[in-house]
């Protein structure tokens, strides 16, 4: 955006006023902000309020069902659940999965479409396009990919004579995890490869030429001029690239359901199994509290260590 | 960045650029072919890159036989009355938030932020119960209201940027000669703003377009279901031959949102909305 100078604003200013002016200033502020303030409130923060209570609550599907405070009731219940631990085992490790291979893979991509490359205007295009699709088109895509028998992936293996490697990768349990990762991945990297890129174009030319006539090699002016002045946006797209991993849903229900034998069941899908299926809504507002904490406590963690590292 | 590379150096860059483009298009490829490719090809034993004889019959078949074209239809009522509303509703507060100065901008800009971090069972649950006690649950006037309510945030903060890069000068020096604030707004932030106004009802069109979470749960009449949901419905059906129409309603799905980042190319790339739309 640019450098509008922001006035000091006190109401009214350069307009002929008195105190009565601003008073109606203030009421016209507040009429123009309730259409959106408003749906804001009722529909977004209340219910999301009204979701962290219901975990404490032994709610359940249908009409007219009593409603009671459980207090930790659904957590203790929650610790004793294989099924819970299971999947945030999963759920973590996709989370850390995807979002690492994420960041390698796009930082990667990043500094070859910084350099003047041929080929580099269709690898910026190329790289956009997974973004710009809806997740369940990603998961039906990759779906095409993975088929046992109608599959690029099998069809590649058997052109190169490698039969053995054929599987059906969303159908085995040794392959389906990892398999849906790399799609995690393939879906995810794009935007963190543009804000890294953006990142990157931040980055002073001047210290990278200083950096070099004093004989700093490539490695080292990475490590010592680039990472460095990209750090604040690294640990930015990381964090949120983590809650959105940690948090999604539809490429998963579209590529495997939580299957094989709940090998891919992330923490959403539970929770969503939990309230649709079973309709314990208290126990899914419960799971999806836990998630909340679990996020928050890493995020500081890594924050914590992050700033320090700066200092 | 590594600036006078050996000739090994470069030729190593374009092998990764080489696997990057392999990894990230191919995928697209197999989508593109399978599309196009007719019943034959598609139950072969071992399925070619290219179709031999490209057809357009998956098109005709996802729209007429499956339920997609209605399912379509469905998603573009969604995707233009939210899109519609949120600028209607964004656009007075959007121009409160980036005239006068205020706390809540801040918090506007805090909520978008603080409500990544909560998981969507959280919401999903209070908002089903409320949408069905006023009757609105399994219809898509409460899908619009979701989404509307949901692209809210992020609109009033994208929208609130466009009228700060109008200059208030131009604002008063139309009021000092003696156009009313109504007429001020007319003539000269609106005409101003349209760029902005479209930006957001985009974004706003792609987000509902894109939606498959509260489309999942709050609908419940399959002749009702938006495209994703008509989509992943579809991918239960089992069998190489329908692979075909699956692939081709997948790509119309998703022609919206590439126009929508052609359109936005210039933005993207310059990482100002880089945190536009949810991964």
């Amino acid at each position: 955006m640019t450098a509008v100078t922001e006035r000091p604003d006190v109401a009214g200013a350069g307009r002929p006023r008195g105190s009565t002016r601003s008073r109606s200033d203030r009421t016209v502020i507040y009429l123009l902000l309730l259409p959106s303030l408003l749906p804001i409130l009722v529909l977004s923060v209340f219910p999301l309020l009204r979701g962290m209570y219901l975990g404490f609550t032994d709610a359940r599907a249908g009409r007219n069902v009593e409603v009671s405070f459980t207090g930790l009731e659904n957590y203790r219940e929650l610790l004793g659940d294989e099924l819970f631990w299971n999947s945030f085992k999963i759920g973590l490790f996709w989370a850390f999965g995807v979002t690492v291979l994420q960041f390698l893979l796009a930082l990667g991509l990043a500094l070859l479409l910084h350099q003047r490359l041929r080929f580099r205007g269709v690898a910026r295009v190329l790289a956009v396009v997974p973004w710009a699709m809806p997740p369940v088109v990603v998961g039906i895509l990759w779906k095409l990919v993975y088929h046992p028998d109608a599959g690029l992936l099998n069809e590649f293996f058997h052109r190169l004579g490698a039969d053995g490697l054929r599987t059906n990768w969303l159908g085995d349990f040794s392959t389906a995890l990892p398999a849906v990762i790399i799609v995690g991945v393939w879906a995810g990297m794009p935007q963190t490869t543009v804000v890294l890129l953006a990142g990157l174009q931040g980055v002073a030319r001047e210290l990278h030429e200083a950096a070099a006539v004093d004989g700093a090699t490539a490695w080292h002016r990475f490590r010592h001029v680039t990472l460095p002045a990209l750090s604040p946006v690294i640990v930015a797209i990381t964090s949120l690239d983590f809650i959105w991993n940690f948090n999604s849903f539809g490429l998963v229900y579209v590529l495997t359901a939580g299957g094989p034998g709940g090998k891919t069941m992330l923490p959403m899908l539970f929770a969503y199994e939990e309230a649709f299926r079973y309709g314990n809504y208290g126990y899914a507002a419960a799971l999806g509290n836990v998630m909340v904490v679990i996020i928050v406590a890493l995020l500081a963690v890594y924050l914590r260590r992050r700033m320090r590292e700066a200092n | 960045m590594f600036g006078k590379s050996s000739r090994t150096g470069r030729a190593l860059q374009y092998l990764a650029l080489t696997g990057y483009l392999i990894f990230l298009g191919f995928p697209l490829v197999w989508l593109v072919s399978t599309a196009f490719k007719p019943p034959r090809e598609l139950v072969q034993l071992h399925p070619t890159l290219v179709p031999a004889n490209p057809t357009a019959q998956n098109f005709v078949q996802a729209f007429t036989e499956q339920e997609l074209g209605r399912a379509a239809l469905n998603s573009l009522q969604v995707s233009l009355a939210s899109a519609v509303l949120t600028v209607l509703v964004a656009l007075p507060a959007s121009y409160a938030l980036a005239r006068f100065r205020s706390k809540l901008g801040t918090a506007a800009l805090g909520w978008v932020l603080l409500s990544q971090l909560f998981p969507f069972v959280l919401l999903i649950i209070p908002i089903f119960l409320v949408l069905r006690q006023v009757g609105l649950a399994n219809t898509h006037a409460g899908l619009v209201l979701i989404y509307v309510v949901w692209a809210l945030p992020f609109a009033l903060w994208m929208l609130q940027g466009f009228v700060r890069n109008i200059p208030r000068e131009l604002e008063e020096a139309a009021s000092v000669d003696g156009a009313t604030r109504v007429q001020v707004l007319r003539r000269v932030v609106f005409p101003l703003l349209a760029p902005g106004v479209v930006a957001t009802a985009l974004f706003s069109f792609i987000s509902a377009w894109n939606e498959f979470f509260f489309a999942l749960v709050l609908i419940k009449t399959p002749e009702l279901a938006t495209l994703p949901v008509a989509l992943a419905r579809f991918v239960g059906i089992e069998g190489t031959a329908r692979l075909g129409p699956l692939a081709a309603g997948s790509l119309l799905a998703t022609l919206p949102s590439l126009i929508f980042f052609a359109f936005m190319q210039r933005r993207l790339s310059s990482g100002s909305l880089a945190g536009a739309v949810k991964g």
